[in-house]
């Protein structure tokens, strides 16, 4: 009995969390649109519903009644997985991600290595999508961008590795509570408050490549080489179309948020608020959620004007940059973060 | 390059210049009035000279204006303009036949500068689509009920370019 409403508990947690970001992915896409309009001097969509708010939707339906088409010469069976492994994964990032003191889906102790593990599969999706096609753009799309993903989860993982070494714990709600006080205790000022505070030199710069390699990982401008219209056509998703190119869709969308609650998670002391508030456990919690969800929305805007004001990197210096930039960059930060755990104050 | 410059160039990537210079500039633009014309809400300014669908006019008195030189057809770069004309019972000469072939037109205009009674003249309307090409065959009648429909709009306009002509 115990077990059954258990179960039932995280069932429905599950739902709820599901559904959120569903609802969140569909207004943030309408959101990007707006700011991606605004900054270009347009009006962005405006005509379904007031403001446009149901634009989402109205894609949606567009999505759902449209013809799927499945090219002659694609592996049928893989074809049709490769969005539902994107997408499967793109939620199932969800379930670690600390909403609040104590809100999350699975508090698991070793949450970092999970979120990682999760988002590294990603690049399945990707590649198989590109490969069953049966088509050479999508194909040479899915190579480049298998690699483009791999070679910035590596410097990803080293960022990590200086949040973790900072942290001295792999379970996301540690790392967050960690970061309780005043906003000077968050990662991305040292983590440690006043006497921490000499690595904000390294963390501050850490948070940038962490942000910029999740675009990289995400595909998102100015990495979506995987994309790159002006040569690739649309890259690995040129033959989807319908609701299989939704769930491709949905999934990018469900990724770069998850990414933007990842960096505030990380650096940004996550659901903690930036001063001290003393409130009860249930306010705690409210609140907690309110300050993620800032966090979470400033880094999706970050998202959003990088997209909006970055032009496209070429493939050399994308590589250039993950390899030659961010790998030594971070790797020799882990070193100095973790000479000064081991020297430097208690 | 010197070394200097790839140091500067290098510190300044760094510290990702480039992107907040343009990240102020584009939260200026967030801010500033938006141009988008709604199009089908709302419209831009248009020339007196626009060079729309084509229009025969009449006088006011009814009378066709159209008399019949041919000057538009032996003008006209695309030969689009098909014209047959004979005298009519009270002895003036009128088309019996003045097609515009709208496919083949290129829209110079030459039709109009061409007329000496300001009889076809290219109109400020824009939206004229259609389903087939068959309706873009124009023959004289349709010229003539464009005539009739825009004649209000035609005459301002050549009233308003007439000083410069």
């Amino acid at each position: 009995m115990g077990a059954l409403i258990w179960f039932g508990l995280t069932i429905g947690q599950i739902l709820i969390v599901t559904v959120c970001v569903l609802l969140s992915v569909a207004f943030l896409i309408l959101f990007e649109r707006k700011v991606f309009a605004g900054v270009q001097m347009r009006k962005g969509p405006n005509v379904v519903g007031p403001f446009g708010l149901f634009q989402s939707f109205a894609d949606l339906g567009k999505f759902l009644i449209k013809e799927l088409v499945i090219p002659d010469g694609a592996d049928k069976f893989l074809f049709v997985l490769a969005p539902l492994i994107m997408v499967t994964l793109a939620f199932g990032a969800w379930a670690a991600i600390p909403l609040s003191s104590g809100w999350q889906v699975s508090n698991i102790n070793v949450g970092v290595l999970y979120l990682f593990a999760v988002s590294s599969l990603g690049v399945y999706g990707v590649i198989v999508g590109g490969w069953a096609s049966n088509s050479k753009y999508p194909f040479m799309a899915a190579l480049r961008s298998a690699a483009q993903m791999v070679s910035y989860e590596v410097s990803i993982g080293f960022v990590i590795v200086t949040v973790v070494l900072l942290s001295g714990s792999l379970q996301l709600q540690t790392i967050v509570a960690q970061q309780a006080g005043w906003f000077w205790h968050w990662n991305m000022f040292g983590g440690g408050g006043p006497s921490h505070v000499w690595l904000t030199v390294i963390m501050i710069p850490m948070m940038m490549v962490f942000f910029i390699s999740s675009l990289a990982e995400t595909n998102r401008p100015p990495f979506d080489l995987a994309e790159a219209e002006s040569e690739l056509v649309a890259g690995y998703q040129v033959e989807y179309s319908s609701t299989l190119y939704l769930l491709i869709y949905l999934s990018e969308m469900s990724n770069i948020i998850m990414l933007s609650a990842l960096i505030s998670v990380f650096f940004c002391g996550g659901w903690e608020s930036p001063f001290p508030v003393h409130l009860t456990p249930g306010w705690a919690s409210a609140v907690g959620l309110f300050w993620f969800l800032v966090k979470t929305f400033f880094w999706f805007f970050m998202f959003v004007m990088a997209r909006a004001i970055v032009p496209r990197y070429r493939y050399d210096q994308l590589m250039r940059l993950g390899w030659k930039v961010f790998l030594p960059t971070s790797l020799v930060a882990v070193v100095a973060v973790a000479a000064f755990r081991v020297f430097g104050p208690a | 390059m010197t070394f200097a410059a790839r140091v500067t160039q290098a510190v300044k990537g760094a510290a990702l210049m480039d992107f907040v210079g343009a990240f102020g500039l584009a939260l200026k633009h967030l801010a500033i009035p938006k141009v988008t014309v709604q199009y089908p809400h709302e419209r831009n300014p248009q020339s007196p000279r626009f060079r729309g669908e084509h229009a025969l006019r009449r006088y006011p008195n009814g009378e066709e204006r159209c008399i019949a030189c041919k000057l538009c057809e032996a003008i006209c770069p695309a030969q689009a303009i098909v014209i047959e004309a004979e005298p009519r019972a009270d002895g003036s000469r009128r088309t019996t036949r003045y097609d515009i072939d709208m496919v083949k037109c290129i829209y110079c205009g030459l039709c109009q500068e061409a007329c000496p009674v300001d009889a076809i003249v290219e109109g400020p309307n824009s939206e004229y689509t259609v389903e087939t090409r068959e309706e873009l065959y124009y023959d004289k009648q349709r010229l003539l009920d464009n005539g009739d429909r825009w004649e209000r709009e035609i005459a301002k306009n050549l009233e308003l370019d007439a000083p410069y002509r």
